[in-house]
């Protein structure tokens, strides 16, 4: 039988004892898209970072693919970000210094996986094709974002971590970029986890779940 | 991966190429003056070698009188119809107005073939070498130098040292009108079955000099221009450490980014290491061309130093070492490694979730400045210690370096307290000195790195107006003298001085001879009893009426350098002719050398083929124009022959001068280079600041304000380190005086205060602050409000 995508089971954190996440268990499965909510100091973020590779439970297992990213030592983690998760932050976290092409191309290749043709499909379809010379600090949030997503898709990886992608964003470029977003998970077949504050926007996903003070609860 | 890792991070820099320059500038300049001192005492050293190697002088022994004085030809011929292997030299100095030149005269049939050298190579004529007028074998550089007139052609030899000539034994004789030799080489090898040499002969047998005393005595001059070499070196790596940790700072983000996007930590560090080792060889290749540069620059300076100093000879030129480049680069690369590590610990540390903050990136906690300030005193102590109990040139230097970075540890404590009694009226000036406070860590390094520089300033200025001081009182009192005279030979001089008897005050000769004291080089001179000795002759110690013992003929006058060297006082013997008293010490800056005055029947007695041609002529002033005028014109005296005090002292304060030249540049580029660090420093502080200046330009207080009290900050803070920097330097400049100089000179020096200096010194603090924090201030008050505002917008 195949492996769910991402099987997070009974994951505890927590940070200078304070319990951030408190056995919670999530699977989701190849092209699933699953919306993470909950109030703010929920766990959300620390349970997307602990699916990405960027952290460790406490306890319990972490799932990608069939492969417990967090027994793995810093190396393999960061192999498994490389190859298998794409992350898109609220921050955006562009490279100042790169250019939107560059920045696009980045994680492609890093991880060895960089199809040029691609990656201009991807601004094609993101609106950036006139703006591949131009620098993240010449571009509006919205753009930013918008490179983010093409640079987290472009190495084609099976699971994509969205921390909040629209949280910087007006509602109707949030609701823009999220389309977008949506698409292009469907056309490469990814699974999409995304946090989120806005049930508006959970409910344009396939499933949702609710966090409340480090446990799960039915959304 | 790497490479893409590489091209991401570097990216940087070409989107602040300003922030590239100032690193590559850092590196370069700790590169140049690093390596340029290095060049000069490679190119010093190598002198000195080849000066001691001169004649085989390194691999022969030789046979000399204790005294110091000519062997007789007729001891010579003994030896050699006994059969020992041994070869005549005759060695000395001829001088004249145009210039000197050193002359060592060889039997190229006799002399081992370690001495032959140059003489018996290929390509020379030896019939021209034997035969009259005979040929001088100089250096290029002393054939393009000033010479005496009157020398044989000359050909040009690399292997003969700077300002010196080998010629055949009978040019010598003639140059130097001696016939016997002043010592004899002895071959390695003797033929078999001959008792021991020393049983053959009186004459003291020396063994070959594998360090000559040049190389000794210069030892500290050059450990002096190390220790400036790697004062400056360590100042540049100030600005490199300063520059790494901006674009470190700017980048964790990036290095963040990069991370969660799976490259590898140890991707990550090995990106940066390749990128600072290129940065490094680039700018490491630059700082060797301009260390190349200075130190082509200050050589004539240091070869005058040297002269000087310690008379030691080296060409005023330089060679191009390939392997003093290569080891320049590999310091530029431990340096920049050195600078670079504070930040490589950081990434290595940073936490992969920890949020990108612009933090002031070397934000030291209360814990760390308790601790620099503890070892600071335990530095203190420590140099107490050594300038009590401390022995040699090692200790001095020691005592010195942990004065210096005990200072540099200590400043930002003191800083602080400073700041925290500092009177503040209003809420604005409440905030201007904490925030000031908060960016003492920040800036702690530049700010060390200005202090260093300030205080080696004031310590090394006050060390050589000290020393230049006292040489002025010192030459008024030696010089008393109205006129020089110099006669061509003995028989001239007394013609001269009968006829212009009836006419002058008084004529005091000016005899002197070589002579080894303590088994070291030295020179006796012989006075009459005359007020003008008893009257200005400064004595540092001294037994009961010294100036009449001295009369008799039965005692000896010595100066510092000797009494100190051999740790001599009033009362000990000194073994000339058969032992004289030591009845004074007398002050004499400048000699590198032991020297000794008797009387002058008992130098006559001592000395007899010595005969005065030099006088000195005590005259009316208003009369001593008109006597030169007269000497010049009645007798044909050449126009240098009759120097007046003026003159001469003019000379002795240009030659001075000359000496502390060098000093003087290293000093002046040091404080350039403190001036840099300050601007990278302030230039990292400005980029990471702007969180903290936005909420107030969004309160009401405009750019252009925000500007001034930058600017207006550095100055304060330049003030501050300038305060702290004087009672350092002043400390510096007694460690120099009284333990560095007696240590490598050999003689003490009063301390005086220069406080025009200080204001010079002040202001030239006060303009490099100003420099370098009126780029970041104007920047400040044209930042587009835009700017100000996305930080509000935006975490970073």
């Amino acid at each position: 039988m195949e492996s769910p995508l991402l099987d997070l089971r009974d994951i505890h954190k927590s940070y200078d004892e304070t319990p951030v996440l408190a056995g919670v268990s999530i699977g989701m499965d190849v092209g699933e898209t699953l919306a993470l909510t909950g109030e703010s100091g929920s766990g959300k973020s620390t349970l997307l970072h602990l699916a990405g590779g960027l952290d460790r439970p406490d306890s319990g297992q972490v799932m990608v693919q069939g492969q417990d990213i967090g027994q793995l030592d810093d190396a393999a983690r960061a192999s498994a970000r490389r190859t298998q998760i794409g992350l898109i932050f609220q921050q955006f976290n562009l490279v100042p210094s790169l250019n939107v092409g560059a920045n696009i191309a980045l994680q492609a290749r890093l991880s060895g996986r960089h199809d040029a043709a691609f990656c201009t499909e991807l601004a094609q379809r993101l609106g950036l094709d006139d703006l591949t010379t131009r620098y993240p600090e010449q571009l509006s949030g919205g753009q930013q974002q918008r490179v983010a997503i093409a640079r987290a898709l472009a190495p084609r990886p099976a699971l994509i971590l969205a921390d909040e992608p629209t949280g910087n964003l007006d509602e109707e470029t949030g609701d823009a970029v999220l389309s977008l977003l949506l698409d292009l998970v469907a056309d490469t077949n990814a699974g999409l986890l995304m946090v989120t504050h806005s049930t508006r926007l959970a409910a344009r996903l396939s499933r949702r779940i609710h966090l409340s003070r480090g446990i799960l609860e039915a959304a | 991966m790497l490479y893409t890792a590489i091209q991401s991070l570097s990216s940087h820099w070409k989107r602040r190429p300003g922030q590239l320059a100032m690193l590559a500038i850092g590196l370069a300049l700790a590169t140049a003056l690093w390596s340029g001192v290095q060049a000069i005492n490679a190119e010093a050293r190598s002198a000195y070698d080849r000066a001691a190697a001169t004649l085989g002088q390194d691999q022969l022994a030789r046979l000399e009188r204790a005294d110091g004085r000519p062997v007789s030809l007729d001891t010579y011929l003994a030896l050699r119809s006994a059969g020992y292997l041994v070869s005549p030299v005759i060695s000395g100095e001829i001088r004249d107005a145009n210039g000197r030149l050193r002359v060592l005269g060889i039997d190229p049939l006799t002399a081992p073939a370690a001495a032959q050298g140059p003489a018996l190579d290929g390509d020379l004529d030896l019939s021209t070498f034997f035969t009259a007028p005979g040929l001088l074998l100089v250096s290029e550089a002393t054939a393009n130098g000033p010479l005496p007139t009157d020398l044989p052609p000359i050909t040009i030899s690399s292997d003969v040292p700077p300002a010196a000539a080998i010629t055949d034994i009978s040019t010598a004789a003639r140059l130097l009108g001696q016939t016997d030799p002043s010592y004899l080489l002895v071959a390695p090898q003797q033929p078999f079955g001959l008792p021991p040499l020393a049983d053959a002969t009186d004459l003291q047998l020396r063994a070959p000099e594998t360090a000559n005393d040049i190389s000794r005595l210069t030892d500290s001059f050059h450990l002096n221009l190390t220790a400036f070499g790697f004062l400056s070196f360590g100042v540049g790596l100030f600005i490199v450490h300063a520059a790494i940790g901006l674009a470190f700072e700017q980048r964790r983000a990036s290095i963040r980014t990069l991370r969660a996007l799976g490259t590898p930590l140890r991707t990550v560090l090995l990106a940066l290491g390749i990128e600072l080792a290129a940065i490094a060889l680039v700018a490491g290749l630059i700082g060797i061309l301009m260390g190349y540069l200075i130190a082509a620059a200050l050589m004539p300076g240091v070869a005058g130093t040297l002269r000087g100093l310690y008379g030691a000879e080296i060409e005023g030129i330089l060679r191009f070492d390939p392997y003093w480049a290569l080891s320049a680069l590999f310091i530029t690369w431990l340096g920049a490694a050195a600078a670079a590590v504070q930040a490589m610990i950081r990434t290595a540390r940073m936490p992969l979730l920890a949020p990108a903050l612009p933090r002031a990136w070397a934000q030291a906690s209360g814990r760390a400045m308790r601790v620099q300030t503890v070892a600071a005193l335990a530095l203190f102590g420590l140099a107490a210690m050594l300038a009590l109990f401390g022995q040699g040139l090692i200790a001095a230097f020691l005592c010195l370096a942990a004065l210096l970075i005990g200072a540099a540890l200590i400043l930002p404590g003191v800083m602080s307290v400073a700041l925290r009694f500092l009177p503040t009226r209003g809420a604005f000036s409440e905030w201007v000195l904490a925030d000031t406070r908060q960016q003492i860590p920040g800036l702690s390094l530049a700010l060390m790195a200005l202090l260093l520089a300030l205080s080696a300033n004031i310590g090394v200025s006050t060390m050589v107006g000290s020393f230049r001081s006292t040489f002025i009182g010192w030459l008024d009192q030696r010089l008393a003298s109205e006129l020089y005279i110099t006669a061509a030979d003995p028989s001239e001089a007394a013609f001269l001085m009968d006829a212009i008897r009836p006419d002058v005050d008084a004529i005091l000769p000016i005899v002197s001879a070589d002579q080894r004291l303590f088994d070291r080089p030295a020179q006796v001179f012989g006075v009459v009893d005359h007020p003008t000795y008893r009257q200005a002759w400064p004595l540092l110690a001294q037994s009961e009426n010294p100036w009449d013992q001295l009369a008799t003929g039965n005692a000896a006058l010595i100066n510092e350098q000797l009494a100190r060297r051999e740790n001599l006082s009033p009362g000990d013997l000194l073994p000339i002719a058969e032992g004289l008293p030591i009845v004074g010490v007398y002050s004499d800056y400048g000699n590198p050398n032991g020297q000794a005055i008797v009387s002058l029947d008992r130098f006559a007695d001592t000395y007899p083929e010595v005969q005065p041609f030099r006088f000195a002529i005590r005259i009316n002033p208003e009369q001593a124009p008109a006597m030169a005028s007269r000497l010049r014109e009645e007798f044909g005296l050449p126009a240098d022959a009759v120097t007046n005090q003026d003159q001469v002292k003019a000379f002795s304060i240009e030659v001075f001068d000359q000496t502390f030249l060098v000093t003087g540049a290293l000093n002046i580029l040091t404080l350039g280079v403190a001036g840099v660090a300050l601007l990278t420093s302030l230039l990292t502080l400005a980029n990471l600041r702007l969180p903290q200046l936005a909420p107030l330009w969004a309160i009401g207080t405009s750019r252009a304000t925000l500007a001034k009290v930058e600017l207006i900050r550095a100055l304060g803070l330049a003030m501050l380190t300038f305060i702290f920097a004087l009672p350092v330097g002043l400390a510096l400049a007694w460690v120099l005086l009284a333990l560095v100089n007696v240590e490598a000179f050999g003689w003490r020096l009063p301390m005086q205060l220069f406080p025009g200096d200080w204001t010079r010194l002040f202001a030239l603090a006060l303009i490099a602050a100003g420099l370098a924090a009126l780029g970041p201030a104007l920047r400040l008050a044209r930042i587009p409000p835009a700017r100000l505002t996305q930080i509000f917008a935006q975490e970073r």
